[in-house]
């Protein structure tokens, strides 16, 4: 046994430790879907629909067949096996047939020796297109006369959320209706993977994406193979944010790989990222708030309506979402809450940060400015006045068991000291002004204003779905001591999630070094990285594993070295009531492996009444921002956020404030400059030269106050915190815009012509009314269509 | 075609297609896919690399253009495990999310402070302009370069 004295393990929960693939990143050997290379491999291309709604008539596909360095052309034809899949709902084409509902939707497929060849091959393809009206307009899909996407006409999902008395009378009311845009996800990496036809008839597909074995289970049946014929191993991903839960090449690779017996790449381009992926929904929100004069909230009524596109993709779940988070993060005696998604001829939307909070955040945090007005009470009182807490009420009726600190996260925000006054314009430096880097304003018009907004959203998925986690944990010899390989099919996405499996190894077995295992579908599912779920998920089944390997380990201690009394593991030895006992590295002459699967407690449907147990728990944030404004020019600068993040537990303190910071930033993007513009159905700026998101220059400081308040019954009492900060900062950014400028601002980007009065507040004529739907299921269920995700279960 | 350029120290050459950037070059045809292709029209830096040591987005630069010139990529910036402080400052200020801009970024901080060792906040913002990255709200590249100048003033390259 040695008796060399061993350096406390560093890296474990709680500390800023380092990112476990920080090192190639650097030094840009980091391989991503994009760099994926195969000395065989041929390159696919993907002709896509220029229209929102047309008939195919005919594809003829003789010249792109006969072009040089072409190895396939296929269409939906030669799709051997199903031909629609879905992440929820089988609703989407493989390729498409007979319709098109979507500018941008795939027709066929090229494989051909270059990148370049397989481009002229698509341009040599022709479709004849009998073009149809198309529904580009959300209210407009719920109108019986406006013409069908689907069988089952243009709602997707409607949800109804009736609590309390619906009808109960309020002293107060205020009244607002809001707008929020269709928003890109915007990741750096575009969608990529390599395809590899293998002997046994079956295919290897290295892709980035966040979900391995949702993927598998939406690529075998069109493959016609059975899912073990289809092996999938994680490329690197570079961001994600929700557009990778959707299929993008996966299918397409596979089958130009299978029918040529060649490795086949993929790599969209800027352009083509923009039309394959799924994007943020553009909102529409009615809202009336009613309250006491004293301020407390007695009712809210809302009627939300959110464009889902084409497909399904995860609007059902969006949409869910979206509606049991309407009233905010308030105690709120009585509501009746209205939400549908549509069906329409747009690009698709799924997926994006938030899930649907971002949007209704934006409406109830001007509700409760708006209603703060107007009983001359000062807002952050009204928040704190009517905050949730542990034990109170949804209005879905769950009741909030978990941490719930709310007014914690209220009065860190609220208590960060302003930024100093700007010095007068002529001794700044004209960078520093609104605009500043495009030298268009001398800051004569300048006024500063202050936003706040509150927000929550759930932790893992809802309404009854079981997203569990298998983690395999192996302790083993090594040169240098004893190693942790942990192996999970969960997807690091950039956000720090590998890491935090190490910290959770390290933690749970006294042993500094960890190695990851590529995530791939050897082991059964780890759930998607999304909805914040893989802290909570993941490092619940690698601790589960961790202790069974611990036992074994204790077991060994025991019958081999004779150890008696408590055992504990610190720092690579075993401790026999807190005194070392024996090196783990002398127990380790055959490794240990476990495998473990986490599930998070159950949850409840919605019934009839939108009533239920539906969320696993809950994640709080508010933040305060300041902006300064020229209100003669119509640019904005944010000056500072200060963003206060509810936790749980900070497992990685660095990482959290890198939630944080990004996720403001990409709410920023929402605020004031982030919008796909959509002219008849088609994505008119699909380029980095024309959708804009936030440069280094228009990031203020983000000052970030993380609030640790356990969740009990969880993991390290850790919540995720990968969302928090976008679901309230389009919110406080959009607050303090109107504080500076006195202007309503109901829509989101606020654009110039908004700041300066040339465009109108948003407006609408009435609220839609309710859909005839049989209940608060997505209407594709009630039509028998094909389960996706949902229906995923485990397998070990 | 055929173009000769050096890359990294060594004179390399690469059989091209007319129209193929440098990037694509790189990537592709010299197995140096450390430089990234992001937005290929010169908007998000991730493919930024030193031409005759100016930086340039190598997207919009043709491969054939480089002939006879040298070329240096993030690539060059680490021998074996030991990295440039550059890699290190955006290690330690937790400066890499996805990494997918972090080559652009490391060379074009690099290249800022190589040409500057004690830029001011509002310097490095406007170097660091054409970088587009979407996970860290950008916070920590400016932490990562105030470490990095510091070290530099130090004499640590």
């Amino acid at each position: 046994m040695s008796t060399q004295l061993r350096e406390r393990v560093r890296g474990v929960v709680g500390e800023s430790a380092p990112r476990i693939d920080g090192v190639p990143k650097v030094k840009g050997t980091f391989a991503y879907g994009s760099d994926l290379w195969h000395e065989r491999m041929l390159w696919g291309a993907t002709l896509r629909s220029p229209h929102p709604h047309a008939r195919i008539r005919r594809i003829e596909v003789g010249d792109a067949v006969a072009a040089p360095g072409v190895h396939a052309v296929l269409t939906a034809d030669d799709v051997p096996g199903k031909k629609l899949y879905g992440l929820e709902f089988a609703d989407t084409p493989v390729l498409a047939w007979d319709r098109v509902l979507y500018a941008g939707q795939p027709v066929a497929i090229v494989a051909a020796e270059t990148p370049e060849l397989a481009r002229r091959a698509v341009a040599r393809i022709v479709v004849e297109y009998e073009v149809l009206p198309a529904v580009t307009d959300m209210e407009r899909a719920l109108d019986p006369a406006a013409p069908k996407l689907h069988e089952w006409g243009n709602v997707l999902r409607h949800v109804r959320i009736e609590h309390g008395d619906p009808d109960a009378e309020a002293e107060v009311w205020v009244e607002g209706y809001y707008e929020t845009a269709m928003q890109d996800q915007a990741p750096l990496g575009p969608e990529a993977g390599l395809a590899i036809p293998a002997e046994d008839g079956g295919v290897d597909l290295i892709v980035s994406t966040q979900w391995l074995h949702v993927d598998r289970q939406q690529i075998a049946p069109c493959l016609g193979l059975p899912e073990e014929k289809v092996r999938l191993t994680l490329a690197g991903v570079g961001g994600a944010f929700g557009s990778r839960e959707d299929l993008h090449m996966q299918i397409h690779a596979c089958l130009l790989a299978l029918y040529t017996n060649r490795p086949v790449k993929m790599s969209y381009d800027r352009r083509e990222s923009f039309l394959a992926h799924v994007h943020r929904h553009p909102s529409r929100i009615w809202m009336r708030t009613g309250a006491s004069r004293e301020g407390k909230l007695v009712n809210v009524r809302a009627r939300l309506l959110i464009d889902g596109g084409a497909f399904a993709s995860s609007s059902p779940a969006v949409i869910g979402n979206a509606t049991t988070f309407a009233a905010g993060p308030y105690e709120v005696p009585n509501a009746l809450i209205e939400g549908t998604a549509v069906y329409t001829n747009n690009p698709p939307c799924g997926a994006m940060r938030g899930f649907g909070a971002p949007q209704v955040c934006f409406a109830h945090e001007a509700q409760m400015d708006r209603l703060a007005r107007e009983l001359g009470i000062d807002p952050i009182e009204l928040r704190l006045m009517n905050a949730v807490h542990t034990g109170s009420v949804l209005p879905t009726g769950q009741v909030v068991r978990g941490s719930a600190p709310v007014r914690e996260v209220i009065e860190l925000a609220r208590s960060a000291s302003l930024p100093p006054e700007p010095e007068p314009p002529p001794m700044r430096h004209p960078m520093t002004l609104p605009g500043g880097a495009g030298n268009v304003g001398r800051g004569e018009g300048l006024r500063r204003g202050v936003g706040f907004a509150v927000g929550y959203k759930n932790i893992a998925y809802s309404e009854g779905f079981d997203d569990f986690h298998q983690a395999r944990v192996t302790l083993a010899a090594g040169p240098g001591g004893p190693v942790v390989e942990v192996h999970s099919a969960g997807v690091e996405c950039g956000q720090g999630f590998s890491t935090v499996l190490a910290q959770v190894a390290r933690t749970e077995l006294g042993v500094d070094r960890v190695t990851l295992h590529a995530a791939d579908t050897q082991l059964d599912s780890a759930g998607s990285t999304s909805a914040s779920r893989q802290t909570l998920m993941g490092g619940g089944a690698v601790q589960l594993a961790c202790a069974a390997v611990r036992q074994e380990l204790f077991d060994r201690a025991r019958s081999r070295v004779g150890v008696t009394g408590a055992l504990s593991l610190a720092d690579g030895w075993v401790l026999a009531e807190g005194v070392r006992a024996v090196e783990i590295a002398d127990l380790l002459e055959t490794p240990i492996t476990a495998t473990r699967t986490f599930h998070h407690r159950r949850t409840t449907p919605l019934d009839e009444r939108g009533q239920g147990d539906v969320h696993v728990m809950f994640a709080f944030a508010a933040q305060r921002a300041v902006v300064e404004v020229d209100v003669e020019l119509g640019l904005v600068r944010v000056v500072q956020v200060v963003s206060a993040i509810d936790a749980g537990r900070a497992i990685n303190p660095q990482a959290v404030e890198g939630q944080s910071e990004g996720g403001t930033a990409q709410g920023l993007g929402l605020a004031v400059m982030e919008e796909l513009q959509l002219r008849d159905g088609v994505i008119a700026n699909a380029s980095f030269t024309d959708y804009l998101i936030p440069t280094i220059l228009d990031m203020p400081p983000v000052r970030t106050e993380i609030v640790e308040v356990p969740e009990p019954d969880v993991p390290f009492g850790a919540k995720g915190v990968g969302e928090h900060a976008t679901i309230v900062s389009t919110a406080a950014i959009v607050a303090a815009i109107r504080d500076a400028t006195g202007r309503e601002l109901n829509r989101a980007p606020v654009r110039p012509d908004d700041v300066v009065g040339l465009r109108l507040p948003a407006s609408s004529a009435s609220w839609p009314p309710a859909p005839d739907v049989p209940g608060q299921e997505p209407l594709p269920a009630y039509h028998g269509v094909a389960r996706g995700q949902s229906a995923l279960t485990q397998s070990s | 075609m055929l173009i000769r350029l050096r890359v990294n120290g060594e004179w390399r050459e690469a059989d091209v297609w007319p129209g193929s950037s440098l990037l694509f070059a790189l990537r592709e045809e010299l197995g140096l896919p450390g430089s990234k292709n992001a937005c290929e029209q010169g908007e998000c830096g991730s493919c930024t690399v030193w031409l005759d040591g100016e930086l340039v987005c190598s997207c919009l630069v043709l491969a054939a253009q480089a002939h006879e010139r040298t070329v240096r990529t993030v690539e060059s910036l680490s021998e074996g495990d030991r990295l440039h402080p550059v890699q290190e400052a955006f290690l330690e200020a937790g400066a890499v999310q996805c990494g997918f801009c972090t080559p652009g970024l490391v060379v074009a901080v690099t290249d800022l402070l190589e040409r500057d060792p004690s830029p001011d906040e509002l310097a490095v913002r406007e170097a660091l302009a054409g970088n587009l990255c979407r996970c860290t709200g950008y916070a920590k590249i400016v932490d990562a370069v105030g470490l990095a100048a510091e070290r530099r003033r130090e004499g640590a390259w």
